[in-house]
């Protein structure tokens, strides 16, 4: 009996060192370096914009334009609303054509086709072009069909080029995570495929595609380098009334300022650079929301 | 001539679950079949290819209507690539290929000018596992209706009738707005087979679909087969043998050999009979085998 014991016993013991072998400490020890280092540059840089710029989180921020020769009282209004109304033409622009453009590619185009998997390839490629590259193809654009660079649409359209292949990209995925057996048992019943992706695969890929544009228009909240590229203005002191409208966005206006000797400007600037940042941690916080209730659990 | 004679359902259904693990032709033994079924569907030549494999090789026969047909043979022997291509869901994979005749009423459902969903749509299927959709019972009974724009009077009606044939009713007329995932899987197989006798297809086609059930839920399932037997052609493939004999009219006997050329192994029907014929005097020494368990 005894011996039977130490058999069952034995295996259970571990005859390796497990965790605590000198490779395996120095692998988490450098796994925590790097975590350690990326929120310790994160925490510097949101301590650091809070110490400077708390002073200026005021109505003034948001209330009044900017200013060259009160910077204690510039605020940063042309440049939220200037923010706004360029993201949600973004995001008018790009999720329908994004989101159809990978119901195409994920339900119906045929994978062995030559043009077909020329698009995959460049898909990819494309979410990891710099984002100065839209601006100028923009600008090409907008110079061939005579549209001017500096107004609302064209930065719009910049900017929906740019997070175009992560939305489509994202919804691909969503796509693809609704289970085989969802779509064989609507096709079975006589459902056609267009039917199937209206009433099945898409419904249950919402959460999923929400969440990846709602990540992807942060993105494009915090771009200014192809808003600058197609001469986005830096000082408006009006506030966007149009798609044909000048304006300027919070980036570009914290670039502005962040050029300025004045302490006061750099202060303004940090009072804005945490509203962004918290607009963005808020889109992230809303797109997390999202996934986690809605998300389904085949 | 639809519907043959055979002794009453209700005395037969009574003393069929006490015979469990024995391999037991009963009931259906009583059905008087004439030796050769005039077939709603039938398969001629059938060889199904993915790529360049030919998983099922020159399959011929045919299913009798109103009848119950089962598939088995050792895994991987083609039965569900066979199944699958009576009601085009292969077109489904980009691979797979169909060659011979697939016919329904005589037609062939391959033709250049058959709709797939028609076809589907007069062949139902019921999978191995339970894949309500993510809707509430209701609308996954009314979904098949919905899609296809059938013509009826009253969705209720029509719902209420499905899930009754489909013996669920009972248990879920109460909650018919609750979602069809909050059911159990012997629930969720029937309200599939509730999803499929809804759109009034002619042949139900089912792959194994008792295999994620526990044994009640398994012989609702098949006492639930064998009263649909009066209104649909029924195929169904199972791995268990003690299924086929008791629900089954007819058996057909695959199994997966070298096709001679290439080393793949390819499926092929060694024997198809009735289920009678089948279980108790074989033809063919591979059939016996594998029904009495030596091999597969
Ligand atoms: N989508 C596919 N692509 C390529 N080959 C496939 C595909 N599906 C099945 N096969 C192959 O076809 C052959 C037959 O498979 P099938 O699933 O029809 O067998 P089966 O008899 O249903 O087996 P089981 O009893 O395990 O379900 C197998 O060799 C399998 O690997
Ligand atoms: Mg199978």
């Amino acid at each position: 009996m005894a011996s039977l014991g130490a058999i069952a016993t034995a295996p259970l013991k571990a005859k390796r060192e497990g965790d605590k072998s000198a490779k395996s400490i120095v692998f988490m020890g450098v796994l925590w370096f790097t975590i350690f280092f990326s929120v310790l540059c994160l925490g510097t840089l949101l301590v650091n914009a809070f110490f400077d710029g708390w002073t200026r989180l005021d109505g003034n921020l948001i209330t009044r334009y900017s200013s060259t020769v009160l910077p204690e009282t510039a605020g940063a209004r042309a440049a939220i609303l200037g923010s706004a109304l360029v993201i949600v033409m973004t995001a008018v622009l790009a999720i329908p054509l994004g989101v159809a453009a990978g119901v195409y590619l994920e339900e119906f185009a045929d994978p062995r086709r030559w043009y077909n998997k020329i698009i995959e390839v460049n898909l990819t490629n494309l979410a990891a072009v710099p984002a100065i590259v839209y601006g100028m193809l923009t600008a090409g654009v907008a110079l061939s069909i005579g549209l001017p660079r500096r107004v609302v649409l064209a930065g719009a359209i910049a900017l929906a080029l740019l997070i175009l292949p992560v939305i489509i990209i994202t919804t691909r995925e969503a796509m693809r995570a609704v289970p085989r057996e969802i779509r064989e048992g609507s096709l079975a019943l006589g459902a056609t495929p267009l039917q199937t992706v209206w009433r099945q695969t898409l419904p249950s890929a919402v959460p999923g595609i929400a969440t990846g544009s709602i990540i992807a228009l942060s993105r494009a909240l915090g771009e200014a380098a192809p808003l600058l590229l197609l001469g986005g203005l830096v000082f408006v002191s009006y506030d966007p009334n149009g798609l044909f409208s000048g304006y300027t966005v919070l980036p570009i206006q914290i670039y502005d300022w962040v050029k300025e000797p004045q302490l006061a400007f750099q202060q303004v600037a940090s009072a804005a650079i945490i509203l962004m940042l918290g607009l963005l941690l808020l889109m992230n916080a809303v797109a997390i929301v999202i996934r986690n209730r809605y998300q389904k659990r085949w | 001539m639809t519907s043959h004679t055979y002794s009453t359902r209700a005395d037969s259904a009574e003393d069929d679950h006490e015979a469990a693990p024995r391999v037991e032709v009963n009931r259906d033994t009583r059905r008087s079949l004439p030796p050769d079924p005039k077939p709603i569907m039938e398969c001629d030549g059938v060889d199904v290819y993915y790529g360049d494999f030919r998983a099922v090789t020159d399959v011929s026969l045919g299913f009798g209507h109103n009848e119950i047909t089962a598939l088995i043979g050792p895994s991987g022997c083609g039965k569900s690539t066979l199944l699958r291509s009576l009601n085009r869901m292969n077109d489904l994979i980009v691979s797979a290929r169909v060659e011979g005749s697939v016919t329904f009423h005589g037609q062939s459902i391959y033709g250049k000018d058959v709709d797939p969903i028609e076809v589907r749509r007069r062949i139902g299927m019921v999978f191995q596992k339970p894949n309500p959709f993510p809707k509430s019972i209701y609308d996954n009974v009314a979904y098949g209706p919905r899609v296809t724009g059938m013509k009826v009077s009253s969705m209720d009606d029509l719902v209420e009738e499905a899930l009754t044939k489909s013996a669920l009713w009972d248990e879920v007329k109460d909650k018919l707005k609750d979602s069809g995932l909050g059911l159990s899987g012997g629930q969720q197989q029937r309200l599939c087979i509730a999803r499929t006798i809804a759109i009034r297809p002619e042949v139900i086609l089912m792959d194994e679909p008792c295999s994620a059930l526990d044994p009640i839920a398994t012989s609702r399932i098949e006492d639930l087969m064998i009263e649909l037997r009066d209104e649909y052609s029924i195929i169904i493939v199972t791995h268990n043998m003690q299924q086929a004999a008791r629900v089954a009219d007819r058996t057909a006997f695959f199994t997966a050999l070298a096709a001679e050329g290439s080393g793949d192994r390819t499926g092929l029907l060694v024997e198809y009979d009735l289920t009678t014929k089948i279980f108790s005097a074989p033809a063919d020494e591979r059939t016996e085998n594998y029904i009495s368990g030596r091999f597969g």
